[in-house]
């Protein structure tokens, strides 16, 4: 669920001072909450801040710079967060002007923080045929959480899927081939399709 | 009224089954709803339908309602417009006459809920009973930019809360207690959004003698200022130059609302000029508000504020191309040109009526996109997740919890 914070930016300074003291669950928010909320947009819109300085205050390439920030390569919100500053920063050097512009009222930029709720569902499998046919029934928010949460703010070294499947059944090709998705360029229906595809081609081989 | 069961076509049994799991988690807890009226208004709708369905999910539900007479409730209007932003001449006496009425039901009420759920300013006062239970403080108002005396005021109240919600990112200020995000949502299996046979939306046009010989364009809405039913119309005549179409106003009026009939009288004499206008007082009927929505060829709401803007949602479940005012959380529920588009003003507003009235595919686009994004984000099913983690969320705070 969604928890409010209360700050709001502007303008691109207070925007990278907030992005720097804001908490770690706020910055994965706003990079990944358009993945849960807008399912059936693809490509997804790529996170709220670069959508917010690209249609309100019009600074496209700084928006196409933060949009193209390869999520997936970032193993903690610590690192993706610095990246994300460096990415303004560095724009702000090389164009003091953009400093100038102001959100009007009514577009600032919001703050908001995700709070996650873990609890166990009735499903488990042990083989691969059980979880190929968990995988067809849980909702989508069990596996963004597998596929998203676990790997990112849990810190884990991988999605919980390819963990499982590489240390539990020794499926160290399948976990391999789950892992190397970039989960951030499908719908989340999208991607349940591909590890279903890729699961049900090992069980028939 | 529809059972939990009969939701699980429309959004799966994954989904249900994930409810019944959050409802395990609060056995034994009572949460006690409070507002200020069972009928009328975005509020009382939503808890008529939200309430058995968290019992049916296990959870443990009461709602009560506070009392307050005619002098109690003007106040609370003045408090809810200036709440808006609007300028409006509150005197120390409308304070007064506010506490005494709280006083009243602080001495009434019993407040006997684990977790206590006080929708709206109006019984905000009775937090002064809090004990060891949990409170909660829900306000579906815009509060974008109050009257700072009036917010101030209730201010004292709400830090002594638990932790408040409100239904858009705007509408929160740095607050030393937690606060949450939690849009509203709409049932599709109510009356007012379930399909219907295109025998009972005839017969509904037929009723109101509104014949399907030019296109429509439709504002359902409280007769509220605030819901800027003199500036529809405007945006109607200046389409009406160059489209021949009609418009209906249709909505009725909440018992928490003084002011709504003298609204209904300007709007009337303002829609004389025109034949094809069409005003309906339809006092909580929900079949035919449905009816209306589905024979529109386009819905409009040119809201000055607007708390949440349920209306929009309702429109867009329908897949019907929407022209809304750019406020409240009207915003949440359209991406502009992508879900429907959104205005400013009452040129604004014609002219995307233009647009949509003269480009049907393009507004039968926008209307599937709008029905896609209400059909993952704003069902009541979303709802009442949102609530269950709201009311666990009073025991763990943490970011991360793990139940597990």
């Amino acid at each position: 669920m969604s928890e409010l914070t209360g700050l709001r930016a502007t303008t691109l300074g207070q925007f990278l001072a907030l992005i720097k003291e804001v908490p770690g669950s706020s910055i994965y928010h706003h990079t990944h909450r358009f993945l849960q909320q807008h399912q059936y947009l693809s490509p997804e819109p790529p996170n709220d801040f670069a959508y917010w300085v690209t249609d309100i205050l019009g600074e496209d390439e700084l928006g196409e710079r933060l949009a193209s920030i390869d999520t997936v390569q970032y193993s903690t919100i610590r690192d993706l967060r610095e990246e994300i500053a460096s990415t303004i920063e560095n724009y702000l050097e090389n164009n003091p002007l953009a400093k100038m512009k102001f959100a009007r009222s009514g577009e600032e930029f919001h703050f908001i923080k995700s709070v996650s709720f873990i609890l166990p569902t009735n499903y488990v499998a042990y083989d691969l045929k059980d979880f190929v046919q968990v995988l067809k029934k849980i909702t989508i928010d069990s596996i963004y959480f597998h596929i998203f949460e676990a790997r990112l703010r849990l810190e884990k070294p991988t999605n919980d899927f390819s963990f499982w499947l590489e240390n539990s059944l020794g499926e160290k090709k399948l976990a391999a081939n789950i892992a190397g998705f970039d989960p951030y360029t499908s719908t989340l229906e999208d991607l349940r399709k591909k590890i279903i595809r890729l699961v049900e081609k090992r069980i028939s081989s | 009224m529809a059972k939990i069961e009969e939701y699980i076509p429309l959004v799966g049994q994954s989904i249900i089954d994930d409810l019944r799991l959050l409802g395990e988690r609060l056995k034994g807890k009572v949460v006690q709803h409070i507002n200020s009226t069972p009928v009328g208004g975005g509020v009382a709708e939503i808890l008529n339908r939200m309430v058995p369905l968290l019992r049916e999910l296990g959870v443990d539900t009461k709602w009560d309602v506070i009392k307050g007479g005619g002098q109690f409730f003007d106040v609370t209007k003045k408090f809810h417009n200036a709440l808006h932003g609007r300028q409006e001449e509150i005197i120390q006496r409308d304070f007064e006459i506010f506490m005494e009425t709280s006083r009243d039901n602080i001495a009434n009420v019993d407040t006997y809920g684990d977790i206590v759920f006080i929708h709206d300013p109006q019984p905000i006062a009775l937090v002064e009973k809090k004990a060891a239970n949990k409170w909660l403080w829900r306000c579906h108002v815009d509060v974008s930019n109050p009257d700072e005396r009036v917010w101030g005021f209730l201010m004292d109240f709400i830090v002594q809360y638990d932790s408040a919600v409100f239904s858009a990112p705007a509408f929160s200020r740095k607050l030393p207690i937690r606060q949450f995000l939690i849009p509203p949502s709409i049932d599709p299996l109510s009356d007012k959004n379930k399909e219907l046979p295109q025998e009972a939306i005839d017969a509904v046009l037929n009723k109101y003698g509104i014949e399907k010989d030019k296109p429509i364009i439709t504002q359902i809405s409280r007769f509220d200022r605030l819901k800027d039913p003199v500036g529809v119309i405007e945006a109607y005549l200046q389409v009406k130059k160059y489209i021949n179409c009609q418009l209906i106003l249709a909505g009725g009026t909440a018992e928490d609302d003084p002011e709504g009939l003298n609204v209904l009288e300007e709007v009337k004499s303002k829609a004389e000029v025109d034949k094809d206008i069409h005003i309906l007082l339809l006092p909580h009927n929900d079949i035919e508000v449905n009816a209306l929505q589905r024979a529109s060829d386009v819905i409009i709401q040119k809201s000055l504020k607007e708390g949440f803007g349920l209306t929009v949602a309702e429109a867009l479940l329908k897949a019907k191309p929407v022209v809304a005012s750019n406020v409240g959380g009207i915003p949440l529920q359209i991406k502009h040109k992508y879900s429907g588009l959104l205005c400013h003003s009452v040129e604004g507003a014609s002219f995307a009526l233009k647009q949509l009235l003269s480009s049907p595919e393009y507004a039968r686009k926008l209307g599937e996109n709008g029905r896609e994004h209400i059909k993952n984000n704003f069902l009541i099913t979303r709802h009442l997740r949102d609530y269950m983690l709201l009311f666990l969320s009073l025991y763990y705070p943490e970011d991360v919890v793990n139940l597990h």
